[in-house]
């Protein structure tokens, strides 16, 4: 394993705040990790986006071809999404051709704009754009202040090549095909996954968690369908949204499976019952909460997403 | 296997700073003087009035879109003294007036619920206007979900196949006996911030205006809604079917599109 350290003096403050009277220190181990033949990807922090984790909390990628390198989501901040390229060209002289959103979710597109200046085609589902344009102002604001100075530099860079549902895109690398696949509604209503068919490595963007409690932005209906058909696919490792790349994906999957299959259950007879959002807040998927990480941060979130959805069956 | 120490001092990101205008935070200025005045010009009102009414809503909001909110009132409504409207105002929201529901005397009890969009740390009011004009209010603080969690719709294209879409659900009442009912409709309720890829144009607010649920040829919930209430409105509230009879519930939105849906019992 190859290690970054990386150490941020954020003089910043000292220098251009009046209040602040001292420098502080960020320590920052930026590493990548390969996972097979010249693909590499960082592992996020089960944590949510602060400043001192600059917003890495999602797993990032690149996979290097003969004639240029893809980028499978770019970080969480403009300085992981550096912090990557920095990492990627200490692999690599070849150029950045492609920047590869999974969805618009902020720890897999802020640092999108940290590859400008390779000018790589940016790659997304059809539908990430309307949902970058409905979410851009909520989430500048949000993460602005989250993250602090790992924000600054921080672009929404729409996608400027764009895949949909039953249209598989191919790009070649060099020597080394991968395949971009769109989905209908399940995780976000814009999920892409990426296939290095080489080596049989399958990225699957926010579509498998690991580990981590899985977040429904999207729907629980279309996630559970397409948990499902993951299930009969050939793949050798799968490097999910969150959590480490494993060659045991089919019991993340499963693991995925059960915890929304629960929720669905638990929240179908809530609302069968005529009852609230509250009432199947505080009692369904409680047997779950062992199994995950930040289960208190997006648990309740995703009962609440999934019954006013369900109302509607 | 080796590794490799880098100090990496990001001047660029210092320089940011220098250039960075007015950043976009929660207001520090609380805006309840404001809109107090705005809404309710040059009127008293009581505040912390947990003798009449209770609201009920998630010290956090889980998720931004759908943040569940509940007014009880602890008197019942009477001919003589009666809850004749209540108005819900979330001081932070890009509208603060988010709802104002005119009640009838008929209610008996007030316990409405409705689900809210919630953008940030904010306090959300209920302010009870009596039959007297007299103004009562209670509030609740309401903290912003963290992460990845948007106001924005989760899927437009679904939300707008089943536009106009209505439910009325309840238990099979009783003559006499309260029973809770809930009226919603599949309405996208696009406040307007929103960009639609296709015609690449930012699509106008499309929200529901209003919400008249009837008993008979009684009135018993008007409620004008805006920008602020979730996708697919949701309107849950207690009533007491005092004969047998209809229940109706009409809703009219911004581009005036009406959409009805009755229930015999
Ligand atoms: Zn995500």
């Amino acid at each position: 394993m190859k290690l970054f350290y990386l150490t941020l003096l954020t003089l910043s403050s000292l220098l251009f705040s009046p209040i602040s009277t001292y420098a502080s220190e960020v320590n920052i181990d930026y590493s990548v990790q390969e996972v097979s033949s010249a693909i590499y990807y960082h592992q996020g922090v089960h944590q949510d986006a602060n400043q001192q984790n600059i917003g890495a909390i999602a797993n990032v990628s690149f996979i290097i071809g003969e004639r240029c390198v893809a980028v499978i989501d770019s970080g969480g901040s403009y300085l992981e999404g550096q912090l990557l390229r920095k990492a990627i060209k200490l692999k690599t002289e070849l150029p950045v051709c492609y920047v590869i959103n999974s969805h618009v979710h902020p720890d897999h597109t802020f640092g999108n704009a940290a590859f400008k200046a390779d000018k790589p085609i940016y790659i997304g589902h059809e539908k990430l754009a309307a949902a970058m344009r409905a979410r851009q102002a909520y989430f500048a604001r949000t993460f602005e202040q989250l993250l602090g100075a790992a924000y600054q530099g921080t672009e929404f860079i729409y996608p400027d090549k764009t895949v949909s549902v039953n249209k598989p895109l191919t790009l070649d690398l060099g020597n080394r095909a991968i395949t971009i696949t769109a989905y209908p509604t399940s995780h976000t209503d814009h999920d892409i996954t990426v296939f290095d068919n080489s080596s049989k490595t399958l990225w699957t963007g926010d579509l498998l968690f690991s580990e981590r409690t899985p977040v429904i932005d999207g729907s629980i209906n279309g996630w559970i369908k397409i948990t499902k058909q993951f299930l009969t696919m050939e793949i050798d490792t799968v490097i999910p949204g969150h959590g480490p790349a494993t060659a045991h994906w089919q019991q993340e999957f499963y693991n995925q499976l059960r915890y929304l299959t629960v929720i669905r259950e638990g929240v179908r007879a809530i609302i069968a019952d005529l009852g609230t959002i509250e009432q199947a807040s505080a009692v369904v998927g409680l047997e779950e909460q062992s199994q995950w990480e930040l289960y208190e941060d997006y648990h309740r979130r995703n009962v609440t997403a999934s019954f006013v959805e369900l109302e509607w069956e | 296997m080796f590794s490799q120490t880098i100090k990496f001092i990001i001047l660029s990101m210092m320089l940011s700073f220098l250039s960075t205008g007015v950043r976009a935070e929660t207001p520090k200025e609380p805006l309840w003087p404001i809109l107090k005045e705005i809404h309710f010009e040059g009127k008293t009102i009581r505040e912390d009035a947990n003798d009449l009414l209770v609201i009920e809503a998630p010290k956090r909001a889980e998720d931004a879109a759908i943040v569940p909110i509940s007014v009880k009132s602890l008197v019942a409504q009477t001919a003589d003294k009666y809850i004749k409207n209540i108005h819900i105002i979330i001081d932070n929201n890009p509208e603060p007036y988010s709802a104002n529901f005119h009640l009838s005397p008929e209610l008996g009890m007030i316990e409405i619920s409705t689900r809210m969009r919630v953008d940030q740390y904010t306090f959300v009011r209920a302010i009870a206007e009596m039959n007297d004009g007299s103004l009562h209010m209670v509030s609740r603080f309401v903290k912003a979900s963290g992460g990845c969690s948007a106001p924005a719709g989760k899927d437009a294209a679904a939300a707008l196949a089943r536009l106009g879409k209505m439910q009325i659900r309840m238990r099979k009442p009783t003559v006499g006996e309260p029973v809770q009912a809930q009226v919603i409709v599949s309405h996208p309720n696009y406040n307007g911030l929103q960009f639609d890829q296709k015609s690449r144009r930012y699509i106008d607010a499309h929200y529901v205006k209003n919400i008249t649920i009837r008993y008979n040829d009684t009135s018993l919930i008007k409620v004008d809604t805006g920008i602020s209430i979730s996708e697919d409105p949701s309107i849950r509230f207690t009533f007491t079917p005092t004969v047998a009879g209809t229940l109706q519930a009409d809703v009219m939105d911004s581009r005036d599109q009406s959409f009805s849906l009755n229930k015999n019992i």
